[in-house]
């Protein structure tokens, strides 16, 4: 039993694009950490921006939220609209101290389980070397109060 | 197996399955382990390990435990959903429960398949099983929403593959709207002189088909037309279709003729021409062109640009012409729709290097039909650009553009086939000339393929395998003066050849249609890398798309030959007939739908519906989500800010469930959390 | 706009008319170029062959001294050659830690440094081309060269390596063409536009070095060029000044003239020829410069109205549509 650090990644797959990837690179046996737990949602539009912040104040290291590219959304542009959440979100986590190597986004489509399991070994790397989330710590100040910059959002 | 738990008054009683899949997940999931773990949620009352779930036996096991151990949940641990989410749901419906009350954890191609490390995949394994169980408490029972099947079909595009889907539909009794951008059907083969490899004349067996289509009453033939809009959902598509002024009336014209022969003006045609013929103003594209009513091009008419002529108006016979006709715009319902656009060439203009468009004796291979055809404009003789010469040597080049990392990856596929064509067409017709085809690889798949390669290789065609590196007229030896000069490495024999020949023919690749994607927009369907529509899966639906009720046909899909592409066109048919014969489809229940007690009316989520499927009711200031457009990507109930929209089967208090269940080896690094 | 300025060992002496001509031509389209200080040769491609180590830290010290003037940080080199080397180099030291190492050992010793990829290297032609655009340069003209046909010839060093961000086609390359379209000339399509001139062969073996040059000659003079346009300056000087030797070697008699292309420019801007170098070159461009007229031709028309024509229509090309 190794006593590294194995961070807990949270992926939010959806349906038609990314989960089928991860399902491909399962069954081309392409070996990647394991360290990503999937979620299946319909479609990457889907994934509130709450999910994420439960997942990480649950205890998990990382999210991984994962579309189709963009173009070829199952749902036309539900992609794009994960893209806009995101991008607002990543500055929330900006402002938190959150580093943002914890959460991803990513274009998979379901012929690119190379790709999936390629940009889950490079977000499990990255985030093992960051080491666990403490939420406490960043967020919350360490003592239990909201942290200072987050007050003032 | 363990012994049965009673659960407490309100709980649900899940039972679990965790799959061996023989060795595929036993082989690295400690499953015993995780069967056992997993009794320990208090929601699980029956916990049970098998070599193989999706069997028959597997599947008892399921209906079983529901009747006699009066389950209420159940989840089974194994492969994909996407593999026997379907097989589970209806084991759990045999055994009396809604279907929808199950959930799978796939534990194979996400974990067991994708790392050798034993105890995280086991560990991993129990997360997504504890997941599934805590998900699956929140299920409630669901039920699948029938929709109609309206029995017309729109088939867009007039090519062979739309050629041969309308005729079998049609044939079988169903109504077709057949939608063709020029003003004939029959498309790219319409173009070709004869037909590999048996050398058919290309028009003799096309013409007949396209013939059974203007007569077949089922048929509603709208040609010079163009789909403006798509709306609405499988079975129940409503369409506008633009059908283009031809100025000429359809009820009054016999086709005669007569002003195509008297008109003044001159145009080059480079769309059946190629780009080497010329045709009139008003036109017919080809004499057996279906309908065989005109067209007149108003960008190009003396009348229209300038105001002076009408000589075509004075000579018609039936006084069928009829200058301010307008765009008639055309409304009707399908229940499916079949996609058959078709191919371009590709462009040689992007390759410089082999001059085409600069030098004047290089043609493209479409060209090249052109002029072998006997209705083409040089009477079916081959010859130079000055009309006159016949040329004594003839370079073919095959992969123009394709198999090329610059432009094309992919193969075409037909041009090898084609290739060969045209040195044997050359040997026909210029029995002294010599032939060269420049190959990279001979790809002769089909039936007989190999065996007209064979019957090339007799006829003394000379193949020399090297990709050419270059067209030039730089002549630098005497015997090249005029000339043009093919430059490539001749790998066989290790040297670089130049080789001084009359005329060059480039056999370009087939590409997608220029404005593929925007017509992919506007059947909110997609295009993969290339261009091409994405079918919905390369080897078991070749002919389906994501989109339920939209269907492809032919090179539309990716480069394709005659035989594959009325092959898929009798597929889509087959999968239309299959749908209509049903005439009720069952549609998933994976829908939104807005408590509307609790909506402020704020209106975010109206625009955020790429179906257009939310509608706001201005009388009780709330929105509306109307269930048979929603296709259930859940944009909306993700943007709702007062949270009001439920999107079954992945409602937030289902994901959040499954959120905790996932998590359940970590611990929150928080003061005491509350209950989400 | 500033832009630093390397003009290289031949600009000095035998391609002088390329070096005034670029001066000439830099103020009305806005560029200061600012000379570095106490460069060195760059050594060509005689150095390479010879040492490598040596000869990269010989290229590295114009980069660290074009660095370190601190004016800009383009570098436009008129010079092929030299451009190639700067440009090869700056990637060079990018790519390979031990090189990179030696090199800094080197300029150390000279009380220099140089960090990669601080130095953006252009050639002349991209400069003009890219950077100006040919808008710009159309506005400037006030002399048209109407009449005047010109090859445009690349040479082989600008357009390639392919895979080291060439800013123009490697096969085809059409900025050139462009520059001179838009300076009133008529281009003619020259298929041997980007081919080797045959470089230092004409040291090492004269025989390979007039036959590749005779073929450029020939190409020209089969489509009727009036002069060759060049941006190198050991193209303009095989080109030009062994055209007696290709004619006696081969008994032809081509005398085209050879010019730089910012002399063509610089015409057309109305700035006099002899500001511009003309009359260094050996083959007189005097003759092709009489060829000039005021008013454009007039365009050839190709099919004739009321003939019976056999002929069948040529396809255009993109820019014609």
């Amino acid at each position: 039993m190794s006593d590294q650090f194995e961070p807990v990644i949270v992926g939010f797959l959806c349906n038609w694009c990314s989960y089928r990837a991860a399902d491909l690179a399962g069954t081309a046996r392409i070996k990647y950490a394991p360290n990503l737990r999937v979620i299946r949602v319909m479609c990457s539009g889907r994934v509130d921006p709450q999910f994420v912040l439960q997942a990480l104040r649950s205890g998990a290291d990382g999210v991984l939220i994962a579309g189709c590219h963009p173009g070829e959304c199952h749902y036309v542009n539900g992609n794009i609209k994960a893209l806009r959440r995101f991008t607002l979100l990543r500055k929330t986590l900006e402002q938190w101290g959150i580093e943002q190597e914890r959460v991803q986004l990513l274009w998979a489509s379901a012929s690119e389980g190379t790709v999936l399991a390629a940009a889950v070994d490079r977000m499990t790397e990255q985030i093992k070397a960051l080491g666990p989330l403490r939420w406490s710590q960043k967020v919350l100040g360490g003592n239990g109060a909201v942290h200072p910059v987050a007050e003032e959002v | 197996m363990s012994d049965i738990k009673e659960s407490p008054a309100g709980q649900e009683r899940v039972g679990v399955y965790v799959c061996h899949c023989g060795s595929n997940i036993a082989g690295t999931i400690n499953v015993d382990e995780v069967s056992k773990w997993i009794e320990s949620n208090p929601n699980v009352v029956v916990s049970r390990h098998y070599e193989f779930m999706c069997s028959s036996t597997g599947q008892e096991l399921i209906e079983k435990d529901i009747k006699e151990k009066g389950l209420t949940r159940v989840v089974v641990a194994s492969c994909s959903p996407h593999m026997h989410e379907k097989t589970f749901r209806e084991a759990t419906q045999r055994g009396g429960l809604n279907p929808f009350l199950f959930e799978m954890a796939n534990i194979r191609e996400h974990d067991s398949w994708a790392t050798n490390n034993k105890e995280a995949a086991t560990t991993k394994a129990k997360a997504l099983v504890n997941a599934a169980v805590e998900r699956v408490v929140h299920h409630v029972p669901l039920e699948k929403i029938p929709v109609d099947i309206n029995p017309n079909t729109m088939i867009v595009g007039g090519g062979i593959a739309g050629i041969t889907a309308a005729l079998e539909l049609a044939e079988a009794g169903h109504h077709v709207y057949l939608v063709e951008r020029e003003g004939t059907i029959g498309g790219h083969m319409a173009q070709i002189d004869k037909t590999f490899p048996t050398l058919d004349c290309s028009a003799c067996i096309l013409t007949p088909k396209m013939v059974d289509v203007g007569q077949n009453d089922n048929i509603t033939l709208l040609t010079y037309s163009e789909v403006e809009s798509v709306d609405g959902y499988i079975g129940n598509f409503n369409i506008t279709v633009r059908k283009k002024a031809r100025c000429v009336d359809e009820e009054l014209c016999t086709s005669c003729g007569i002003c195509e022969e008297k008109c003044p003006q001159k145009v080059l045609d480079d769309n059946y021409g190629a780009g080497i013929s010329y045709r009139k103003a008003i036109y017919r594209a080809f004499p057996q062109a279906v309908p065989g009513y005109p067209v007149l091009d108003k960008e190009n008419c003396t009348y229209f640009q300038t105001g002076k002529c009408k000589v075509c108006e004075k000579v018609c016979p039936t006084s069928a012409i009829d200058y301010e006709q307008e765009d008639q715009l055309i409304n009707f319902n399908v229940g499916n729709i079949i996609l058959a656009t078709g191919y371009d060439l590709f462009d040689a203009r992007r390759i410089p290097q082999y001059g085409y468009g600069r030098l004047a004796n290089v043609f493209t291979s479409l060209q090249f039909e052109r002029m072998v055809n006997a209705s083409g404009p040089t009477g079916g003789h081959i010859v130079l650009r000055d009309g006159v010469t016949e040329p004594e040597s003839i370079a073919i080049v095959h992969c123009v553009g394709s198999r090329d990392q610059n432009y094309n990856e992919y193969c075409s596929k037909v041009c090898c086939m084609y290739s060969l064509k045209f040195a044997h067409l050359v040997h026909e017709h210029l029995p002294e000339a010599e032939v060269y085809n420049y190959y990279i690889d001979m790809r002769t798949p089909g039936k007989g393929y190999e065996e007209f390669y064979h019957r090339l290789l007799k006829e003394g065609t000379h193949f020399i395998r090297g990709k050419v590196a270059e067209i030039t007229d730089a002549d630098r030896k005497p015997g090249e003066e005029g000339k043009l000069i093919v430059q490539a490495e001749n790998t066989l024999l290790g040297i670089q050849q130049r080789n001084a020949v009359d005329m060059v023919i480039l056999s370009s690749g087939i590409q997608a249609r220029h404005d593929a994607e925007e017509v992919s927009k506007l059947f909110k369907m997609g295009c993969d890398y290339d261009g091409f529509f994405n079918e919905r899966h390369p080897k078991l639906a070749p002919v389906s798309t994501m989109t339920d009720g939209i269907f492809i046909a032919g090179a539309c899909q990716g480069p394709k030959d005659i035989p594959d592409t009325v092959a898929q066109g009798g597929a889509a048919a087959s999968q239309v007939a299959k749908l209509i014969s049903q005439g009720t489809v069952m549609m998933e229940p994976v829908r939104a739908s807005i408590r509307e007690d609790e909506c402020s009316g704020c209106r975010i989520c109206n625009n955020l519906c790429p179906y257009n499927a939310i509608e706001f009711d201005e009388e009780k200031k709330v929105s509306h989500v109307v269930t048979a457009l929603c296709q259930g990507c859940g944009t909306c109930v993700a943007a709702c800010p007062s949270g009001v929209i439920d999107g079954a089967h992945f409602t937030n208090t289902q994901v959040l469930a499954e959120l905790k269940g996932i998590l359940w080896d970590v611990e929150a690094d928080v003061p005491a959390m509350e209950e989400v | 706009m500033k832009y630093g300025y390397y003009p290289g060992c031949s600009l000095e002496k035998n391609a002088r008319a390329y070096h005034v001509s670029t001066m000439a031509v830099a103020k009305p389209l806005g560029i200061e170029f600012v000379e570095v200080d106490d460069w060195n040769c760059c050594g060509a491609t005689e150095m390479i062959a010879i040492e490598k180590i040596p000869a990269y830290a010989l290229v590295s010290r114009n980069l660290a001294l074009a660095a370190k003037q601190n004016g800009s940080t383009n570098l436009v080199a008129p010079c092929s050659a030299c451009y190639l080397n700067l440009k090869k180099v700056d990637h060079y030291l990018a790519e390979n830690k031990q090189l990179k190492e030696k090199v800094d050992q080197a300029l150390e010793a000279g009380g220099l440094s140089y960090q990669p990829g601080t130095i953006n290297v252009q050639h002349l032609l991209e400069t003009i081309a890219v950077d100006i655009g040919y808008e710009a340069i159309k506005e400037k003209v006030v002399k048209p060269l109407y009449n005047l046909r010109v090859a445009p010839y690349y040479g082989c060093l600008v357009p390639r390596p392919a895979n080291m961000e060439r800013f123009d086609d490697p096969e085809h390359p059409t900025s050139l063409d462009k520059i001179i379209k838009n300076l009133g000339a008529t281009v003619i399509d020259f298929p041997l536009k980007a081919q080797c001139c045959g470089g230092h062969m004409t040291q090492i073996s004269e025989n390979t070095a007039l036959e590749l040059i005779r073929r450029l000659l020939k190409n020209a003079a089969d489509y009727e060029a009036d002069m060759i346009a060049t941006l190198c300056p050991m193209c303009q000087l095989n080109l030009d000044a062994y055209q007696d030797a290709v004619n006696a070697h081969f008994g032809t008699n081509y005398k085209i003239p050879v010019v730089y292309f910012t002399q063509l420019m610089g015409l057309a801007f109305g700035i006099p020829a002899n500001e511009l170098g003309f009359g260094k070159e050996i083959v007189s461009a005097q003759p092709a410069l009489d060829k000039i007229t005021e008013e454009a031709p007039k365009p050839v028309r190709t099919r004739e109205r009321g003939k019976q024509h056999t002929e069948l229509p040529m396809p255009t090309q993109a820019e014609e549509e």
